[in-house]
């Protein structure tokens, strides 16, 4: 209990705050799984031991890894944390991010190959 | 004072009233009890603003304007080891969580403090990367490619020194208060925030240093 009686009944009521339980367990898992899955790509990246389009799919798909591990280990996310919400937000942001990324990118690819002229073009023009 | 309540004396009257599915009634909401949810919002919003930030280095980031490329200007090891500190900060403060829910103080603002520590040399080294690569002229005027790149990674570093900021208000507020609920609501939020830095920078360490130069 808090010694200091203006705070003890800013939270110490009969509600305690429902908080998400961490144990070392995680966090070691989580810390040694983030070790492995960074020095991985780093080192694909410095030495080169694959081609290039190889090297760039396992990177993306380590860091993709490595997020759900930081969400499940670190960030305590699980589908009944907040009662389901967490997660719910979590999914909603997800398919923002997606249709944002993809859809910048489709449409800036197509404008950089349909409408942009080269000088040499741009001569030709009428 | 406010609209007449069925009482149970007449079931005719219980058969008359339109049946509620939505709850008009006040609900006791104990202090805190949403901050968690709300913070995380938050971060899905704080997200949305990294993942715009990411959108735009993915379709500038190949746009050098006859200037340098990712190859020539970014040096892996710095980067690795820029990396390993943010990944010591976040298990650091993990420890610090731990020593939280046992209660005791002083070790929760040691391992917060030690945190810090891992967070100044992280920002310490991305602020000698970045004046390097002022000094040799990629300043963000350079090209889309240096002004998406700043940008980008600027934003999270900015992002760490507040979380920095917040590290040390927590424990002074740790230090006048103790472990009262209140400041433990804190340190869970400022642990989401500060996980989620971590998170944002598994993308910046692969889209931005290692695709790049790759590229």
């Amino acid at each position: 209990m808090s010694a200091d009686p203006h705070h003890a009944h800013a939270g110490d009521g009969p509600h305690e705050i429902e908080m998400p339980h961490a144990s070392m367990r995680d966090y070691l898992i989580g810390f040694i799984l983030s070790v492995i899955l960074t020095a991985i790509p780093f080192w694909l990246v410095m030495e080169r031991p694959l081609s290039d389009g190889a090297t760039a799919a396992v990177i993306m798909v380590f860091a993709a890894v490595q997020i759900v591990v930081h969400m499940v280990f670190f960030l305590h996310m699980s589908p009944k944390a907040e009662g389901g919400w967490s997660i719910t937000s979590l999914t909603f942001t997800i398919i923002i991010v997606v249709i944002m990324l993809a859809g910048s990118l489709w449409v800036m690819h197509h404008l950089n190959t349909n409408m942009m002229p080269s000088p040499h073009d741009m001569s030709q023009l009428p | 004072m406010s609209a007449p309540t069925i009482t149970a004396d007449s079931i005719t009257a219980v058969a008359d009233e339109p049946v509620q599915f939505y709850d008009l009634d006040e609900h006791a909401h104990p202090e805190g009890h949403s901050t968690m949810l709300g913070f995380w919002i938050y971060l899905m919003s704080d997200c949305l603003i990294f993942a715009i930030l990411f959108a735009c280095f993915a379709v500038l980031g190949d746009s050098y304007a006859a200037g340098p490329a990712p190859k020539d200007l970014f040096e892996l090891p710095l980067v690795a080891l820029n990396t390993a500190m943010l990944l010591f900060s976040s298990i650091t403060y993990g420890f610090a969580v731990l020593q939280m829910q046992q209660g005791k103080v002083k070790g929760t603002q040691l391992w917060l403090a030690v945190t810090g520590l891992f967070g100044l040399a992280f920002l310490g080294i991305e602020l000698y990367e970045f004046h390097h690569l002022i000094e040799i002229g990629a300043t963000p005027q350079r090209s889309a490619f240096l002004s998406s790149f700043f940008t980008l990674v600027g934003t999270h570093g900015l992002h760490v020194t507040f979380g920095t900021l917040w590290l040390v208000v927590l424990m002074v507020q740790l230090g006048k208060h103790g472990l009262i609920a209140a400041n433990k609501r804190r340190v869970m939020c400022l642990s989401m925030f500060w996980h989620f830095l971590d998170v944002v920078w598994i993308g910046v360490f692969t889209i931005v240093y290692l695709m790049g130069v790759l590229r």
